[in-house]
């Protein structure tokens, strides 16, 4: 009972995925509330967390393999919390294209189970098998459109993703094969068993699952598929991917480093290998954001330099003690402001492209006129990604500079400075088309109900912790402060 | 408590016009004039309040965000430094605002944006917490590129992005050099900082000043990086170009003083014959520039570089004198180029053109506009009595001993000033009557003249009793070099 316990919440949640399957099946004619069952589930999840919380006692189970702590509850937060704000989001979209309806939120949140499971796994099976369980039901959520750039995009992400996950499966096997065992812990004490003579090995370990995860990250060179997917894909589901899998894959790797291969002889290695991936993403990734008229391409783009700014977190551990938690928790801080920020975003385009039929930046001019709080919400948004201040995007670009400074990386803190600037230069564009430009059709639009509730919890999320960012940041401290202790 | 209401004030007062139905819209003006009124009184009750020599006065002091290695604190206080320029600015918020009366394209949006501009410059010179005054900097942008890209003229566009792009980079070096900083010396706190001497950091420390100096020394502007006024001046409304000028250039050697001087004394000993160079080379070559403009407000804007760069030429001595003198001269010019700009507001208004060669005469049919535009131009070059002349002769005389050759090309700089001033006053003010102005209006409306007459009348004041502020900032400024001389 007590293993099952600590699964409770991804049990809550794939419970519920299975009960929108079976009341879709039992009541077709109530097929409205199908929304209102995941939520149910999600909720469930989020409470059964909170007594996790409460009773503090935080422990492993399945022979190690899973943990519940404050790095996994910190994860578990943050998926719910993105999932529940996609499910209602999606409500007018699931309506309006009709068919399949229970297949769609079940596959949600079978996805939301198998982040929520990456969060606790401290063993390379579970790590591989919660990875696939949200990524198989993401690439098909991916094609779930009707036209052929959806299924394009389905395809194109399954394709990659199955490439992602061999060069995964080949890292973790040769971790294996040095190690003896998949526990995380027992590789971390092989590798301190062993000292530096098997560097080469571990490297070449360390940069396969880089690039495997790197795929779910996308982060340059692993971002090909990005700009597609994003726009193929529906709206709804992109907004999950760019938040949902690339939060999971840091969250993991956060984990798979930091416990695994925290070595100090090694751990330098890589964290160059970050550092650099980083400065290539920030760079490219706003490079090409630039250049964008489409907005869902834009802001794929822009998902890929923000990966970049993660990054400057996970490079920014070279040195221990203290700031060593600096560089974990100004990750987990930026994955969270970053899932509300970018979640906002997306469900702000998803209000305006039901209405106008069009994901064109030029044709968001004259925006707040037609739609005043949408746009208001959507440019705080942007705001939140430019990391200005008061927005939660601030403190975490803040914060994960800071750590960058703290661990002498200071060049890779002004290329990060510098690409905020070119990336306000976009953000601030699609602002001002909105506020300044004239539109040629001055119709107000009205937003659905579910879609300005999702926003509204989105924005409302950015500016309170831009405003009061205290609590955000203690809860990643003491997240992160799990690495300090092993 | 007063300071909080005086930085604030003008910016709620702004967002105050802003909920004005849609039929009122043109009271956002009253609005706004009792705002900046309000906080001119309460400025100027605190200018006399103040106790000469006192120290950081009306603290404002609680704790903000206190998490870890941040402590960031809420943190206002004046000095003698920075008090004048806060009734510097109070004063020439009044005096745009009045500029802008008659203005009719969204004026609720267009005084919100004058106003929180008011506020961001009030907070750059009151804040004592780095980090405080970090925001505060980068709150300024946001209303400024409104400001132009939307009420200005010709290449508007471009210039508020050029501006927007420019004081962007400048602060992202800004960023590292004050996390560094922070990180070295565990705190934000500019007075704290401002005692301690540091010795070292993650960066070397001339890197730190380094940065520190480029963020500043683009607002200054410093020749190379000036180019972004000349377009900012010639597409900003008239009003804007009044705080442009005014007060915006002055924080950034408010800033130098305040926190590359201060903070980092020995750095600034090692580098203060560089700041004198680059001082007279702005002047120099400012002043050659300047002969070759044909648009009235470009001339203004190049003749702003010449005489800010009399600014870092007196902080470069790093004596009390000359610095004295280059606060001075931040004041003077403040007012000068502010009324300069009001005056050939009200010109372009009535003859819509801003070339020189289109212009002659007009001392014939607007008589008051040209009475004004003599009276600031004279004052430009330093005619004995206003307030120019006394703060070029401090620096001047301060600065002799310790960099000669600086202050003799500076001087030779000032000589072309009254050269190309005096040539501007003949072929505008002066020669053949041109008929095609025949018909305009010298005087419209009385807040057209009212901040004419409040500039000229505080010019004549510096000018004849200039210990009124010397006193004041002597003392402070003495803190200063008393540092650097260890």
């Amino acid at each position: 009972m007590s293993e099952l316990d600590i699964v409770g919440p991804q049990l809550a949640i794939l419970l519920a995925a299975g009960a929108v399957l079976v009341w879709d099946a039992l009541l077709p004619s109530r097929r409205q509330y199908l929304p209102y069952v995941a939520l149910a589930g999600i909720l469930g999840a989020a409470i059964w967390t909170s007594t996790w919380v409460i009773r503090g006692d935080f422990q492993t189970a399945f022979d190690g393999t899973f943990a519940i702590d404050q790095y996994a509850v910190f994860f578990q937060y943050v998926f719910a919390g993105i999932t529940a704000i996609v499910v209602i989001a999606s409500i007018d979209w699931v309506n309006r294209v009709g068919r399949r309806q229970s297949e769609y939120y079940a596959l949600v949140l079978t996805a939301s189970a198998g982040l929520m499971f990456l969060a606790g796994a401290r063993d390379l099976i579970t790590i591989f098998l919660a990875l696939e369980l949200s990524s198989i039901p993401q690439y098909i959520l991916a094609g779930w459109g009707k036209d052929q750039r959806s299924s394009e995009a389905g395809m194109k992400y399954l394709l990659l993703g199955a490439i992602a996950s061999a060069l995964l499966l080949y890292g973790m096997a040769l971790l294996y094969g040095f190690a003896g065992s998949t526990l995380l812990t027992d590789i971390s004490a092989a590798i301190a068993d062993s000292g530096a003579g098997n560097r080469s090995l571990l490297i070449v370990a360390s940069v396969l699952l880089i690039a495997g995860f790197g795929f779910k990250m996308a982060v340059v060179p692993f971002q090909m598929w990005v700009p597609d997917v994003y726009q193929g894909a529906p709206t709804p589901v992109a907004a999950f991917l760019s938040v949902g899998s690339k939060a999971a894959a840091f969250a993991v790797v956060m984990r798979l480093f930091f416990e695994g291969l925290g070595e100090q002889f090694l751990s330098n290695d890589w964290a160059m290998i970050f550092a650099v991936i980083a400065a290539v993403s920030m760079t490219l990734g706003n490079v090409f954001a630039i250049v964008q008229r489409d907005i869902k391409r834009m802001l794929g783009y822009s998902s890929i330099a923000q990966a970049g700014n993660f990054m400057i977190g996970l490079a920014a551990i070279s040195i221990a003690g203290e700031h060593f938690v600096q560089g974990a928790s100004g990750v987990l801080l930026f994955v969270a402001a970053y899932a509300f920020t970018n979640l906002g975003a997306f469900i702000a385009v998803i209000g305006i492209s039901q209405k106008i039929g069009s994901d064109d930046i030029a044709d968001y001019a004259g925006m707040w006129k037609r739609a005043p709080l949408l746009a208001l919400a959507l440019a705080f948004c942007l705001i939140s990604l430019a990391g200005i201040p008061p927005t939660a995007g601030f403190w975490a670009k803040l914060y994960v500079f800071n750590a960058g400074i703290h661990a002498d990386l200071a060049w890779l803190v002004i290329i990060g400075v510098l690409n905020s600037v070119v990336s306000a230069y976009y953000y601030l564009a699609v602002v001002r088309q909105m506020f300044m430009g004239e539109a040629e059709d001055e119709q107000k639009l009205a937003i659905s109900p579910t879609v300005a509730l999702a926003l509204g919890v989105a924005t409302v999320g950015v500016i309170v912790f831009g405003i009061i960012p205290t609590p955000l940041v203690d809860a990643a401290r003491e997240a992160a402060a799990i690495f300090a202790a092993s | 408590m007063p300071l909080t209401v005086l930085v604030f004030l003008p910016a709620f007062a702004g967002l105050l016009g802003l909920l004005l139905p849609a039929n009122r819209a043109h009271y956002a003006r009253w609005v706004a004039l009792a705002g900046s009124l309000v906080a001119l009184a309460l400025s100027i009750v605190m200018f006399f309040d103040f106790e000469t020599g006192g120290g950081f006065q009306f603290v404002e002091r609680a704790a903000w965000i206190d998490v870890g290695v941040f402590d960031i604190q809420y943190f206002l206080a004046v000095d003698g430094l920075s008090l004048p320029l806060v009734v510097l600015t109070t004063f020439l918020t009044t005096a745009a605002v009045l500029v802008s009366f008659s203005i009719e394209h969204r004026p609720r949006a267009y005084f919100a944006c004058l106003m929180v501009l008011s506020t961001a410059v009030l907070g750059v010179f009151t804040a004592m917490d780095f980090l405080l005054f970090f925001l505060f900097w980068e709150l300024e942008l946001f209303p400024m590129y409104l400001l132009i890209s939307v009420w200005g003229s010709g290449r508007r566009e471009y210039s508020a992005m050029k501006f927007v792009l420019y004081t962007v980079t400048g602060s992202a070096f800004m960023l590292v050099a004050i996390l560094a900083l922070a990180f070295s010396a565990g705190t934000f706190d500019m007075q704290v900082l401002g005692e301690s001497s540091i010795s070292s950091a993650v960066l070397p420390l001339r890197w730190v000043f380094l940065f520190l100096f480029i963020g500043f020394a683009v607002k200054l502007p410093i020749v190379p990086l000036h180019t972004w006024l000349p377009d900012a001046h010639s597409d900003a409304p008239t009003a804007v170009s009044v705080m442009l000028a005014g007060v915006l250039l002055k924080m950034g050697g408010y800033a130098i003083i305040r926190t590359c001087v201060t903070i980092l004394p020995d750095q600034a000993n090692d580098y203060g014959i560089w700041l004198a160079a680059i001082g007279s080379i702005s002047v120099l070559y400012g002043a050659f520039v300047t002969f070759r403009q044909t648009d009235v407000k470009r001339l203004i804007a190049y003749s702003s570089v010449s005489h800010m760069g009399l600014v870092l030429l007196g902080i470069g001595a790093l004596g009390t004198t000359a610095m004295v003198g280059a606060a001075y001269q931040m004041l003077a010019h403040g007012l000068i180029t502010g009324m300069l700009f009001v005056v050939i507001g009200l010109m372009y208004e009535r003859t819509h053109t801003r070339e020189i060669g289109k212009l002659g005469g007009l001392a014939r049919q607007m008589p008051l506009i040209a009475t004004g535009l003599v009276f600031a131009g004279f004052a430009s070059v330093g005619l004995p009595a206003l307030a120019g002349f006394v703060a070029e002769v401090t620096v001047f005389l301060g600065a002799f001993q310790k960099h000669e050759w600086a202050v003799i090309m500076a001087i030779f700089g000032v000589v072309l000033s009254a050269g190309y001033i005096l040539w501007t006053l003949q072929r505008v003010v002066f020669g053949p009557v041109r008929h095609e102005w025949d018909e305009v209006d010298d005087q419209k409306h009385w807040w057209e003249h009212a901040s004419v007459v409040g500039l000229a009348a505080l010019v004549i004041l510096l000018g004849v009793y200039p210990s009124l502020i010397m006193d004041m900032l002597d003392p402070a400024i003495g803190v200063v070099s008393a540092r650097v001389a260890g």
